[in-house]
């Protein structure tokens, strides 16, 4: 495998950190994530309140309803602007190739913990390569829509198809997202250890890599047996 | 406001039930405005700016005789004038009174997500409470006639209330006591609906307008203002009045099955992965675990 995966500066030897350990996510790339994330979880939670009358509680909780809808479109600006630094930083290593596809043929070995049986992903599995392009795409429909639905009083009577589109667009694509946040919150925190930590203090252990992105690995280590 | 006179029927954004709902034996009010009667001489606009306490709003000169293009937050009540060619060449002069329309099913209130933002009274009247707004502007998504108007100051919407305060009270709207021709008339919807199809047999029988009939649309439940039209089958002549009013489609996909089908996913989807953590449990080893002190490592 080619060593696509250049992070910006930081080459294979220097992300192997002591004792055992190897930089996965440098500080640049955790912060977008940590932008990311607070502005999605903001953007989130004041869009259910308007998406519910039985949520409405939320939009009070934070601040009312009418702040909610004045921060949450300028919220959205910093969430589309952090997933499309992102785009910029991954899209390269985000690229499906076949051992992806191979990935996705044994999702039933992820699903039920056996992961000594699934394809060696690289840097990133293919499931963390739907999320990344569905936040993507989904960013981007949720920007499109959000901007005529952010400006809809000025949108002359004519144009009101353009409304009459995004209001169910904008909920459409904030599920599918949603679909994805939970999934990924899932498997961050909860299903797979050590990988909260590689986003915080960003390294996780060799055996984490070897584990779950053993193609990763051996680009790093440069074959895939352990270092003395 | 008394909530003796005006008892709530629907409430925007509500969860739960609504008190008012089917608890009174009420009429339904209706406006009733017969355009063939109308001379566009604005007693109504103005009637309506003065009894609301409107600020002053600068008017548009276009051409015509039309005050401004359009209704605007602190201008409820708009005449358009439109001049219509007949078949024969000759010109009809097309005046229409246009404002809310009370709907029985509002698009507005469908749309709205903050509770007690818009309310419909059990009179049928359809009423925009400012103080709990929120300022999205999904009604005028939700709204088939272009009519709740964003004031961008206050971030709130505002239309014509139908006068609500005079109503209660026993009063007509203030439009329709200043109307001098008798274009305009007040009263529950049973005798408007009689008043207007006995003027359009009028408008049939004996002014040769063979199209004349009455615009009480069935797409949004029928509504708290309905019109005499020389040409019931022609509505958009008339300024654009829809000839078959309804909410938007999109509104009520989003509204009714894509609400459920999200909540239901969102609510599965959580009880799903519960699920699975405690059928699987977590993935891999303790010591994949790199937030822990490093010196334990083995």
């Amino acid at each position: 495998m080619t060593p696509t995966s250049d992070q910006k500066a930081i080459t294979p030897p220097e992300r192997i950190a002591p004792h055992g350990h190897v930089l996965r996510y440098a500080f640049h790339e955790r912060l977008t994530h940590w932008i990311a994330a607070f502005s999605y979880i903001y953007l989130m939670l004041t869009g259910l309140a308007f998406w519910s009358p039985w949520l409405f509680w939320i939009a009070t909780v934070l601040g009312g309803g009418q702040i909610s809808r004045i921060l949450h479109p300028w919220v959205g600006l910093i969430f589309v602007g952090a997933v499309l630094y992102m785009y910029s930083m991954w899209s390269k290593q985000m690229r499906f190739e076949p051992v992806d596809r191979e990935w996705w043929k044994s999702l039933h070995y992820y699903i039920t913990n056996q992961d000594e049986k699934m394809p060696p992903a690289g840097r990133y599995n293919a499931g963390q390569k739907m999320l990344f392009w569905t936040f993507l795409f989904a960013g981007l429909v949720l920007l499109a829509t959000g901007l005529v639905l952010w400006f809809t009083e000025s949108l002359p009577w004519s144009w009101r198809w353009l409304r009459y589109v995004s209001v169910i667009l904008h909920p459409i694509a904030a599920l599918v997202t949603i679909a994805n946040f939970m999934i990924h919150i899932y498997m961050g925190v909860f299903a797979e250890r050590g990988a909260f930590g590689s986003v915080i203090r960003g390294d996780v252990t060799l055996a984490f890599a070897k584990r779950y992105h053993p193609g990763w690995y051996k680009e790093i280590i440069g074959s895939s047996e352990p270092p003395k | 406001m008394s909530q003796a006179t005006l008892r709530i029927q629907k409430i925007s954004g509500h969860a739960g039930s609504v008190a008012g709902e089917d608890m009174q034996r009420q009429e339904q009010v209706c406006k009733l405005i017969d355009t063939t009667t109308c001379i566009g001489c604005k007693a109504c606009e103005v009637a309506c700016m003065e009894w609301n306490d409107l600020p002053f709003s600068q008017t548009t000169f276009d051409n015509t005789y039309q005050t401004m293009p359009d209704t605007r937050w602190n201008y409820w009540n708009l005449i358009l004038f439109n001049e219509h060619e007949r078949e024969d060449g000759s010109l009809q002069w097309l005046m229409r009174k246009h404002q809310c329309m009370h709907c029985a099913e509002p698009g507005c209130l469908e749309a709205c997500p903050s509770d007690g933002a818009i309310v419909q009274y059990s009179n049928g009247v359809v009423d925009f409470q400012q103080a709990n707004c929120i300022g999205c502007g999904y009604c005028i998504t939700g709204c088939p006639f272009n009519i709740p108007k964003f004031n961008s100051v206050t971030k709130r919407v505002y239309k014509c209330t139908l006068c609500t305060d005079r109503v209660m009270e026993g009063l007509e709207p203030a439009c329709i006591k200043s109307c001098p021709t008798g274009c305009l008339h007040f009263g529950t919807k049973d005798d408007m609906k009689d008043l207007a199809e006995a003027r359009s047999k009028q408008l049939r029988d004996h002014y040769g307008f063979a199209n004349a009939g009455v615009y009480d649309p069935p797409g949004v439940g029928g509504t708290g203002v309905i019109y005499v039209l020389h040409d019931a089958t022609k509505p958009e002549l008339y300024g654009g009045l829809p000839k078959n009013p309804s909410i938007p489609l999109t509104v009520k996909l989003w509204k009714h099955p894509l609400k459920w089908i999200g909540n239901l996913a969102m609510v599965g989807g959580l009880i799903g992965l519960f699920v699975h953590y405690v059928k699987f449990g977590p993935k891999g080893h303790e010591e994949d675990d790199a937030t822990k002190p490093q010196g334990e490592q083995s």
